[in-house]
């Protein structure tokens, strides 16, 4: 059962109205950040307050929430909000990527793909992409009022003159279909491709600078480059140490103090279905 | 009735019956039809309403509208119990400038249907309003191609009852990205989305 001392889901209707409109707005203007009145949560800034008031104001009791921390489903972010919408929501709980219909996510995407009718509730810290090389919030917003990306263009190019590459390994940004340059939240460069025509609906929330953006299905996502520099993922020389695999994004974990160290997969769900399922990991 | 500036109770319709979980239902509907515009998304929690608009149009403005989104009625739909209904219901300001709503319901045949809306801005192309257009069917009229965010492909959707010149408007509306209006088509209980976003062969 839900607390009777709060409304469903937390949120009060008003407040819930009020975020679903910029929802609205956000899918019709892919990429483009809608400022909405973020409220306090009972959580600091940081841990998802964003994400949080994004899934308040869509979940419902049909629905099955997977909350995930850097792909792991048992980390303290991911379980203290799992708990929280169990609690407020009367909603069901799983790990399975492939089970939930909404998923709040800090700083990874499912390797498990997604599919129609999902959603992918992106938790924000810094919704603008331009903010490390414009502080002023007056104008970035012109900048993309103009669609004016020459500074990141520029910063990109500064990271390829002073490493050879560009050296953006998280939070890499991109370009949305085509007219928006958009933070894809602190995700590896690893997961950017898969945010590109995705079947599922992608929602962005940021709780501290009270922004909400989206991707709606099958929308082009493009991962900033240049032609001769062309975007590239990483690569691993290891694969994971429990599961095998030689196509997930691997955590380095240092195992004993003489720094004996070994890879994993980040995302724990895809990694133990590929260890209890043997035709999953084929 | 006899006192325009009293609802009277006695004759008012129902809102939602559960606002909280109804509203939400209702949301994610509304939230599926927008991110995959042109499918056809059915509300069967709408409640009936005041008869006119229809049970969806009416629904997605008892989710969507509140004291702090004014609404604007084309003619058809201005009537005594349709206001009464959304200031009771969604505490909804009914407006008569075009430039001041948030939502507008239009009539299929309401002339002009795009002149005066909030457009948004380039800074703020969020702030447009959002049109919800009734029309008898959202099933065949001609067959028009979509194609934008939301769509793989192409969708073939044959909205009814919109005139030629409409799509020839919406395509004005469409190079105006990211500001122009959304538009929200609704028949008895379904409901179809059309934002900004997506650009329809003429």
């Amino acid at each position: 059962m839900a607390d009777d001392a709060y409304n469903y889901a937390y949120l009060d209707e008003q407040t819930k109205r009020m975020i679903r409109r910029a929802i609205l707005k956000a899918v019709a203007v892919p990429g483009y950040q809608v400022p909405f009145g973020g409220r306090e949560m009972p959580l600091p800034y940081g841990w998802g307050t964003g994400g949080i008031q994004v899934t308040a104001a869509i979940i419902g009791r049909d629905d099955t929430l997977k909350v995930i921390d850097q792909g792991a489903d048992d980390t303290t972010n991911a379980v203290s909000i799992r708990r929280f919408f169990a609690k407020v929501a009367e909603v069901a709980t799983t790990t399975r990527t492939d089970e939930a219909t909404v998923i709040q996510t800090r700083h990874r995407v499912p390797e498990t793909p997604l599919r129609e009718g999902q959603i992918l509730v992106f938790q924000v810290p810094i919704p603008e992409p331009l903010r490390m090389l414009e502080p002023r919030e007056t104008e970035t917003r012109t900048l993309h009022a103009l669609s004016e990306y020459g500074v990141m263009q520029v910063s990109l190019y500064e990271s390829i003159a002073r490493h050879g590459r560009i050296s953006k390994g998280y939070n890499y940004p991109v370009m949305v279909n085509g007219r928006y340059i958009m933070s894809p939240s602190p995700i590896p460069k690893f997961d950017n491709p898969k945010l590109d025509r995705s079947p599922a609906l992608q929602l962005y929330g940021a709780g501290r600078e009270k922004r909400i953006y989206a991707v709606p299905p099958y929308t082009p996502v493009k991962s900033l480059d240049f032609d001769d520099h062309p975007f590239e993922i990483e690569t691993w020389e290891q694969c994971c140490a429990l599961c095998g695999s030689k196509e997930s994004f691997l955590d380095e974990m240092i195992v004993d103090d003489d720094g004996k160290h070994l890879f994993v997969c980040s995302d724990t769900d895809y990694c133990e279905r590929r260890r209890t399922l043997p035709e999953a990991a084929e | 009735m006899s006192n325009g500036h009293m609802t009277d109770l006695r004759t008012l319709a129902p809102g939602l019956a559960d606002p909280a979980h109804d509203a939400q239902q209702l949301f994610r509907a509304v939230l599926d039809a927008t991110s995959r515009p042109g499918r056809i998304v059915s509300l069967p929690a709408a409640p009936a309403g005041p008869g006119t608009p229809s049970a969806a149009a009416t629904a997605y403005l008892l989710t969507l509208a509140d004291r702090d989104t004014p609404v604007w009625l084309a003619d058809a739909f201005d009537r005594p119990e349709v206001r009464d209904f959304l200031r009771f219901h969604a505490g909804a300001p009914i407006v008569t400038k075009r430039a001041e709503a948030v939502f507008a319901v239009l009539a299929s045949a309401t002339p002009q249907p795009f002149e005066g809306f909030n457009l948004g801005s380039d800074a703020y192309p969020d702030r447009s309003a959002t049109l919800i257009v009734e029309v008898p069917d959202l099933r065949g009229g001609p067959t028009r191609q979509w194609h934008g965010p939301g769509i793989d492909g192409r969708a073939a959707v044959a909205v009814a009852g919109l005139a030629e010149d409409f799509w020839q408007d919406w395509a004005a509306n469409h190079t105006l990205f990211p500001c122009g209006v959304d538009i929200v088509f609704t028949a008895r209980t379904e409901l179809c989305a059309l934002p900004r976003s997506v650009a329809v062969e003429v």
